[in-house]
C-alpha cells in the first residue's frame, strides 16, 4: 500500500518536474494553440488551409528565430539587435535587384551580397557588445533602433535607379514596399512543393531552414561551438581553459547577424515583398518571443526550441484571427499577439534562476 | 613654482573632462547652431515654440529623475504612467467635465491606476534585478497590449462609457482620436502672459516648478536619502537596514504617478489624443531629451531636464526644414531627428555600461592589490 503511494507520489513529482521544466506560460500557450486547432473546424474554418498558413509562416520566420541561437549560447543574451542583421539582408536584396539579377539567381546573389555587410556590421556590433558585457540586451535594442532609423535616411539617399524599386515620380529613393514578383518571390517554397487537397507544403523553404538548422546544430558540436557554449555558461571557466572570450562572442554575433540577414531574405521570398524604412523596427520582438515560447531562456537555447517556438508562435498568430473572429465577431488577435509575445519575454527576463545578475 | 606647475595640466585636464562629460549637449548645441540659420525660422517663432514645448514636456521628463536617483536607470516604464493618464482622460471626457476641473479630476483618477501599474512594474523590476531597463522596456510593450485590450474591447462593453461621441460606431471601444477640444490648453491659458508675441503659460510653469521643488525637497527626506543609498550600493543599503525592494518600488510608483500627471499636461496642450498611439513614443522622446541635457543613466539633475528640453526640441523644430533645405527631401529631416533620438540613447547606454565595467575592474584590481599586500605582510 505504502509502496503504491510512493510510486504515485513519485509520478506526481515527475509530473510536477515536467510542468516546471516546460514552464507554465509555455503550457498555457500550447494548450491555447491546441484549443484553437480543435475549434477551427467547429467554427467552420478549413483546417488544412489553416495548417498550410501556419506551416507557411513557419517557413518564413524560422531562420530569423534561428538567428537567436548563437548569441544566446555565447552569453550575449537575446539578440534584440536583430534589425541590424535584417538591414544587411535588405541591402543584399536591394543591391541584387539593382544589379539586374532576376529569378532564383537574385536570391543567391542577395545572400552573397548580404554576407559581407553582415560580417562587417556583425563585427562592429560584436566589438561594441564586448565592451559592455552585462548590459547587452538594452544596448542591442537601441543599436537596432538607431541603425534602422539611420538606414531610413540611407534608403532615400543611396543611388538606387532600378525603376521597380524607386518612387515612380521622383525617380530616386526606394519605395516602402517593393514587390518581388519576377525576382525571388517564392523561389524556395516552389521547390518540390507538395499539394494534398488544400494542404500545401513549401518543401524547399522547410529544407532550406532544415539545412541551416542542421549546420547550426553541427557547429555547436564542433570545438568552436563547444567553446561558445562554455563562454556563455561559465566565462571564468572558459578563460581558464584558454578560450579567447571576446573573439568567441564576436563570432557568435557575426553568425547571428548573418542568419538574420538570410532570415529576412527567406521571409521576403515567402511574403513576396521587401519592406523598407520602419518595417525592420519591430521584427526583433516576435523572433525573441518565439524562441522563448519554444522553451529557451536568456542563456539557454537549442534547435528544438527554435522549431517548437516558431511553430507555436506562428500557429497562434495565424489561428487566432480566424477562430476569434468566428467566435466573438471581433478581431482581438493583434492584442492577444502583443500580450502573449511580450508577456513571454517578461516571464523569461524575470525568472530568478537564470542569467547572471 | 611647483604649485603652478601642478595646476596648469590640471586645468587643461578639467576643460577636457568638462568637454567629455558634456559631449552630448555640446554636440547638440553645434547641431542647433548649424540648423537654426538654415531653417530660417524667426527667433520669435522659435522661442514661442520652445516655451510651448517646455510647458508640454518638462513634467514628463521630470518624472524620470526619481528612478535614476534610486539606481534603477532610465525608467522606460514611464509609458505606464502615460497610459494611466490617458485612461483618466478618457473617463473625464466621457463624463463631459471640461477645463481645469476636468484636468484636476483626470489627475486624481490617474493616481490609483498609476499606483497599480507602478507596483506591477516595480515588482517585475525587483525580480529582474540588473536588467531593469530592458525589463521596463518590455513591460511598456506588454502593458500596451493590455491597454488596447481594455480600451478597445472592454470600454463600453464592461466598463460603462455613456457618450457615443467617444465610442466607436460599433458600440464599444474608444475612437482612434479622443477630442479634448474643450480642455485644450485650459491649463496653459489660465494666467498666461503675452510678452512680445511669446505666450508664456504661467500656470503650467508653476506646476512644473512645484514638481521641481518637490524633487529638491524629496531628496532631503529620509526616503530620498534611502533611495540614493540604494542607488549607490544595494548591499550596503540593505546592511544599513533599508528595505531595498520597498524603496525601489516606491521610486517606480512615484515616477509612474508623475508620468501620469505629465501625460495629462502634455495632452491638454495638444488638445486631442491619439487613443492608441499617444503613449508609444513618449517614453523614448522624454528619455532622449533628458540625455541630451547631459544626464546619464545613473545621474540626472533638474538642470539636465530643462537644458535637454530646450536643445532636443530646438533640434526637433528645425531639423525637418533644415533637412529639406540641405538635401531637398522633406523626409530626411524627419528621419534624422528620429535617428538622433535613438542614437543619443544608444550612446548614453554604451557610455554607462563601459563606465560600470571600468569601475568594476578597478575595484577588482584594488582588491587584488590589497590581497597581495596582505600576503606580503
Amino acid at each position: 500500500m505504502g509502496k503504491t503511494e510512493n510510486i504515485r507520489l513519485g509520478e506526481k513529482t515527475k509530473f510536477r518536474e515536467l510542468v516546471d521544466n516546460f514552464g507554465i506560460p509555455r503550457l498555457i500557450i500550447t494548450c491555447f494553440l491546441l484549443l484553437l486547432f480543435i475549434m477551427a473546424p467547429m467554427v467552420g474554418a478549413d483546417l488544412p488551409t489553416q495548417l498550410t498558413n501556419t506551416i507557411n509562416r513557419f517557413s518564413w520566420n524560422a531562420v530569423l528565430v534561428l538567428a537567436m541561437v548563437p548569441m544566446v549560447h555565447s552569453g550575449c543574451g537575446l539578440n534584440f539587435g536583430l534589425p541590424l542583421g535584417i538591414i544587411s539582408g535588405l541591402l543584399g536584396g536591394t543591391i541584387a535587384i539593382e544589379l539586374g539579377f532576376t529569378g532564383g539567381m537574385s536570391f543567391v546573389m542577395a545572400i552573397l551580397i548580404a554576407t559581407p555587410f553582415a560580417i562587417l556590421f556583425g563585427a562592429g556590433y560584436g566589438w561594441l557588445l564586448n565592451r559592455i558585457k552585462g548590459g547587452e540586451m538594452m544596448i542591442a535594442t537601441y543599436v537596432g533602433f538607431s541603425s534602422v532609423s539611420f538606414m531610413c535616411m540611407m534608403w532615400l539617399l543611396l543611388p538606387y535607379h532600378k525603376e521597380d524599386m524607386v518612387w515612380g515620380l521622383s525617380g530616386k529613393g526606394l519605395r516602402t514596399t517593393i514587390s518581388l514578383e519576377g525576382y525571388y518571390s517564392n523561389v524556395l517554397s516552389k521547390i518540390m512543393q507538395i499539394k494534398i487537397g488544400n494542404l500545401v507544403i513549401p518543401t524547399g523553404s522547410l529544407l532550406f531552414f532544415g539545412v541551416l538548422a542542421f549546420l547550426m546544430w553541427a557547429f555547436l558540436h564542433t570545438k568552436t561551438g563547444t567553446a561558445m557554449t562554455a563562454v556563455g555558461s561559465n566565462p571564468t571557466f572558459a578563460r581558464a581553459s584558454g578560450i579567447n572570450i571576446d573573439r568567441t562572442r564576436t563570432l557568435s554575433v557575426i553568425m547571428s547577424t548573418w542568419l538574420a540577414a538570410v532570415g529576412i531574405l527567406v521571409y521576403q521570398q515567402g511574403f513576396g515583398f521587401i519592406q523598407l524604412y520602419m518595417a525592420p523596427f519591430n521584427m526583433a520582438l516576435p523572433a525573441v518571443s518565439a524562441i522563448l515560447i519554444g522553451g529557451a531562456s536568456v542563456n539557454k537555447a537549442s534547435i528544438t526550441n527554435v522549431i517548437l517556438g516558431t511553430f507555436l508562435f506562428q500557429g497562434i498568430v495565424t489561428m487566432t484571427p480566424t477562430v476569434m473572429n468566428a467566435v466573438i465577431h471581433t478581431d482581438m488577435s493583434e492584442v492577444i499577439r502583443i500580450v502573449v509575445s511580450n508577456g513571454m519575454i517578461l516571464y523569461a527576463l524575470t525568472r530568478k534562476t537564470e542569467g547572471s545578475k | 613654482m611647483s604649485k603652478k606647475h601642478v595646476a596648469k595640466p590640471l586645468t587643461g585636464k578639467s576643460v577636457l573632462t568638462l568637454i567629455r562629460d558634456n559631449s552630448v549637449p555640446i554636440m547638440f548645441i553645434l547641431i542647433c547652431a548649424v540648423c537654426i540659420p538654415l531653417s530660417g525660422f524667426s527667433p520669435a517663432y522659435l522661442i514661442n515654440e520652445l516655451v510651448t514645448r517646455l510647458g508640454r514636456n518638462a513634467f514628463l521628463i521630470l518624472s524620470l529623475l526619481i528612478p535614476i536617483m534610486a539606481g534603477m536607470g532610465l525608467n522606460f516604464g514611464m509609458t505606464l504612467g502615460a497610459m494611466a493618464g490617458e485612461l483618466a482622460l478618457i473617463f473625464v471626457t466621457d463624463w463631459q467635465i471640461w477645463g481645469i476641473p476636468g484636468i484636476i479630476l483626470a489627475m486624481i483618477i490617474s493616481i490609483p491606476i498609476s499606483i497599480v501599474l507602478g507596483l506591477f512594474c516595480g515588482k517585475m523590476m525587483n525580480m529582474a534585478r540588473g536588467r531593469e531597463m530592458i525589463t521596463s522596456y518590455i513591460i511598456s510593450f506588454f502593458m500596451n497590449g493590455v491597454y488596447q485590450l481594455i480600451v478597445l474591447f472592454m470600454m463600453g462593453s464592461i466598463i460603462p462609457i455613456k457618450h457615443s461621441s467617444v465610442k466607436l460606431p460599433r458600440g464599444y471601444g474608444i475612437r482612434n482620436t479622443t477630442s479634448l477640444l474643450n480642455m485644450r490648453q485650459s491649463l496653459d491659458n489660465a494666467l498666461a502672459i503675452n510678452i512680445g508675441g511669446v505666450k508664456i503659460p504661467v500656470l503650467t510653469l508653476i506646476v512644473i516648478a512645484l514638481l521641481c521643488l518637490f524633487i529638491v525637497w524629496f531628496r532631503k527626506t529620509k526616503l530620498g536619502q534611502d533611495m540614493r543609498a540604494v542607488g549607490q550600493d544595494m548591499d550596503v543599503a540593505r546592511d544599513a537596514g533599508i528595505k531595498v525592494d520597498r524603496t525601489r518600488m516606491i521610486a517606480i510608483v512615484m515616477s509612474t504617478v508623475f508620468a501620469g500627471f505629465g501625460m495629462i499636461i502634455y495632452l491638454q496642450n495638444m488638445g486631442n489624443m491619439a487613443t492608441y498611439s499617444a503613449h508609444t513614443q513618449i517614453g523614448m522622446f522624454s528619455i532622449a531629451a533628458l540625455l541630451v541635457g547631459g544626464a546619464s543613466v545613473e545621474k540626472a539633475s533638474i538642470g539636465n531636464v530643462f537644458l535637454g528640453v530646450l536643445l532636443f526640441h530646438t533640434m526637433f523644430i528645425v531639423a525637418p526644414t533644415a533637412g529639406t533645405i540641405i538635401t531637398g527631401d522633406s523626409m530626411i529631416g524627419e528621419y534624422f531627428r528620429v535617428f538622433i533620438s535613438y542614437g543619443v540613447i544608444t550612446v548614453a547606454l554604451v557610455m554607462y555600461e563601459t563606465k560600470k565595467r571600468k569601475a568594476k575592474s578597478r575595484i577588482g584590481q584594488e582588491l587584488a592589490r590589497a590581497q597581495k599586500e596582505a600576503d606580503a605582510q
